[in-house]
């Protein structure tokens, strides 16, 4: 590897990785969006007054690039209400009443794969979307020509602040995620595997390590990356796992390269193992106004005032709370919204936290410039944008952005730079629609 | 929970660095210079520095009351214009002409131009070079060492001894005589990353080995040149200017080079004499220039972004 990208040294406050992992029991009712994931809503199959067991599919993936949703209590629909989703779209959330029984639903069953047709479909099946918070469907990311994948990137960098989730799945679930491995290998031939964590996870390399040197049949190396913000970056994670680089617009698959999260590994084993579909997430309850910050196993829909409860609630009205970290989390107006699929953290930030200066004018510093890992110009971006100046918006390669957040965290004037990035983005896209209409 | 949370873009978090931070760091580190200065010259250099602070200040704080924009004199960035012109300034300088430079610097150059962050040349810098010109004789007179360095620089028996170049105890401006102040005040901006290292060294670096060829490799005489002046000034607190000097490491080298080069070119052939004030105003305007052709090369975009 020619180069390191540069990034930026964020607070860790990773302190829920010494809690034990709590499991929470089923709250009284869960609320399931149909919509956890990149592309396509589900279509939900349940109307009110079913009666829906542990596992029971109550969304089918609707198209190609979408997944399949499940009840993850046992009880019956109450409601089938809008859900705002963090996008700004509408769509359905499916109300369950927990009848406290927890039944698993009696189709359940180990799936017989035997092909990679096989298994592109039973994960199809399995709800398993990209669980690090991209949310991306895994099973498309599976449906590749398997004679160009070289390599198979588990991300477990997890370089975000506070989220100590992978990492204890990776040290709690090796078993699932070996098994997962062993049949990828068997089903579509997965190449050389490569788990990049960041070297501040000790506890989490030495697990994948042991794993990696059970498994004979091919390479798998644990590559203790720098812990350097944005490293789980997928771009980022496959440059200095591999010195590969996706161009822009490209995928991973472009290059050679399969990427995974590390959780949705061990989901895709322990779906392999049981044929339970996606109901449950390790997530970490994190932040200034949370009493217990830990990890906990929750059941998806669970509402996150339900979650903090459980973590002996909160001691103050927090400013914020984010779903994910506090890089590329995103925020929700209240405590009411439910853990979702992809959700890897929950943060409660007091005002302290989530303290920002006041934004006033740039004053040319480039400490933007200096950081962006991707070498953009973050402060030439804005002046684009804020001409609505798309040529040089082009010129800048906007594009490449990853939305890290970098350029806004280090901004001494606190521009909202990566909002820019994005705005400019969509603006740009826009300009291209357009452009095609003419 | 009836209380709505904060609901914005991410990151959500920030490094807690900020621009009236950055602005008080550069006023720490001119302190050593300061009082050097007021030591060197006297009370009569306490007073330059006050008008020049106040007017500076007060100033923008009036601009900004007449346009009805928003004030911006907490950001520190008027009190850093106002010290750094007052400590290019000899001491002996007319109360009014220190008002006169204030307004020119922070109304003229900055207010004018949009303010923080949009001037196209460094208020202080221009400021001087506004005053050079329109007070001509008085402001040369105040630089002895210059006329010595600049009219004949081979006339190197009058120059002071190196450690008195070093310590400042000679005729010039408030600020700039006394390299060691300068010098740490230079240390402390890297250490707390105002700065980094490439423009000061690479503009010294290159009006060193400029004065060591010409001086016929005479090192004594070279450091003579170097030191003399208000080249370390110029270089640490001047040229480092954010708003007008490259983004880009590479940039900044260009912008060293450039300046440096100019200096020298201005000491050796110009009717003025002293050049760094000029060289640093030149770079100013070619800042955009060296930006857009350096800038850095794009992650996997298929080339650079120009």
């Amino acid at each position: 590897m020619a180069f390191s990208l540069t990034g930026i040294h964020l607070p860790h406050r990773k302190n829920t990785i010494k809690q034990p992992l709590a499991v929470m029991s089923a709250p009284q009712s869960v609320a399931i969006p149909m919509s956890m994931h990149i592309g396509r809503p589900a279509v939900p199959t349940v109307k009110v007054g079913d009666t829906v067991k542990v596992g029971t599919k109550i969304g089918d993936a609707n198209g190609k690039i979408s997944a399949c949703v499940f009840s993850s209590v046992s009880g019956k629909v109450i409601k089938l209400s809008e859900y705002l989703g963090s996008d700004g779209s509408v769509t359905t959330a499916v109300v369950i009443e927990s009848d406290g029984e927890m039944t698993i639903d009696p189709e359940i069953a180990r799936p017989v794969v035997n092909n990679r047709e096989e298994l592109v479909s039973a994960i199809r099946e399995s709800g398993i979307v990209g669980l690090g918070g991209a949310g991306f469907p895994t099973h498309v990311k599976l449906d590749v020509d398997p004679s160009k994948i070289e390599y198979l990137i588990i991300n477990g960098a997890e370089c975000e602040p506070y989220i100590t989730s992978d990492s204890v799945t990776m040290m709690t679930k090796a078993d699932d995620m070996k098994y997962a491995l062993l049949e990828l290998n068997r089903l579509i031939g997965i190449g050389k595997v490569i788990i990049g964590i960041e070297n501040n996870k000790k506890e989490a390399i030495a697990s994948m390590k042991e794993m990696a040197s059970s498994i004979k049949d091919f390479q798998v190396t644990v590559r203790a990356l720098r812990t350097l913000y944005p490293q789980g970056g997928e771009k980022v994670l496959v440059y200095h796992t591999t010195g590969r680089k996706i161009p822009t617009g490209k995928l991973p698959i472009d290059v050679g390269c399969v990427v995974l999260n590390c959780t949705t590994l061990a989901a895709i084993g322990a779906y392999l193992k049981t044929g339970m579909p996606l109901v449950e997430k390790c997530v970490t309850v994190e932040g200034g106004a949370v009493k217990n910050p830990q990890n906990v196993l929750a059941r998806i829909g669970t509402s996150l005032q339900d979650l903090f409860e459980f973590c002996g609630g909160l001691t103050e009205q927090p400013t914020k709370i984010i779903y994910g970290g506090p890089m590329m989390g995103i925020t929700v107006p209240n405590a009411d919204y439910p853990l979702l699929s992809n959700t890897n953290a929950v943060l409660a930030l007091t005002a302290k936290e989530a303290w920002l200066p006041k934004t006033t004018a740039c004053i040319r510093c480039g400490t933007c410039v200096n950081t962006c890992p991707f070498g953009l110009a973050p402060a030439n971006i804005a002046e684009a944008y804020e001409k609505k100046d798309t040529d040089a918006l082009e010129e800048l390669s906007i594009t490449t952005c990853m939305e890290c957040g970098c350029c806004s965290f280090v901004c001494p004037s606190n521009r909202p730079l990566a909002q820019i990035n994005r705005l400019s983005k969509q603006l740009l896209k826009e300009k291209k629609r357009e452009e095609k209409k003419s | 929970m009836n209380n709505l949370t904060k609901v914005m873009a991410a990151p959500h978090i920030h490094s807690g660095r900020y621009t009236a931070g950055i602005m008080r760091d550069v006023l720490i580190s001119l302190l050593p210079a300061t009082v050097a200065g007021v030591i060197i010259f006297g009370m009569r250099a306490l007073l330059v520095i006050a008008v020049c602070l106040v007017c500076s200040i007060g100033f923008e704080a009036v601009f900004n009351l007449i346009t009805k924009k928003s004030q911006t004199v907490s950001d520190l960035s008027a009190a850093v214009t106002g010290l750094l012109l007052a400590l290019n300034l000899p001491a002996n300088i007319p109360v009014w002409q220190c008002v006169v430079g204030s307004l020119f610097a922070i109304v003229v150059v900055k207010c004018l131009f949009g303010g923080i962050g949009n001037n196209l040349v460094n208020p202080a810098i221009t400021a001087r070079v506004f005053m050079l010109v329109a007070f001509g004789s008085l402001t040369t007179a105040a630089f002895p060492v210059d006329a010595v360095a600049g009219a004949t620089p081979l006339a190197a028996e009058q120059m002071p001894s190196l450690m008195t170049l070093f310590l400042g105890n000679y005729g010039g401006s408030i600020g700039e005589t006394c390299t060691a102040a300068l010098f740490l005040g230079g240390i402390y901006l890297l250490a707390r990353r105002v700065i980094t290292w490439h423009i000061p060294t690479v503009f010294i670096g290159t009006v060193f080995v400029f004065s060591y060829i010409t001086e016929g490799f005479d090192l004594v005489s070279a450091l003579g040149f170097t030191m003399a002046g208000g080249l370390f000034i110029g270089a640490i607190f001047m040229a480092t200017d954010y708003v007008t000097s490259p983004f880009t490491a590479w940039g900044k080298v260009i912008f060293g080079i450039g300046a440096g080069f100019l200096t020298c070119m201005i000491r050796y052939f110009g009717i003025y004499p002293e050049g760094v004030s000029f060289a640093i105003l030149f770079m100013n305007i070619l800042n955009p220039y060296i930006n857009r052709l350096t800038r850095h090369k794009i992650f996997a975009s298929g080339g650079t972004s120009l």
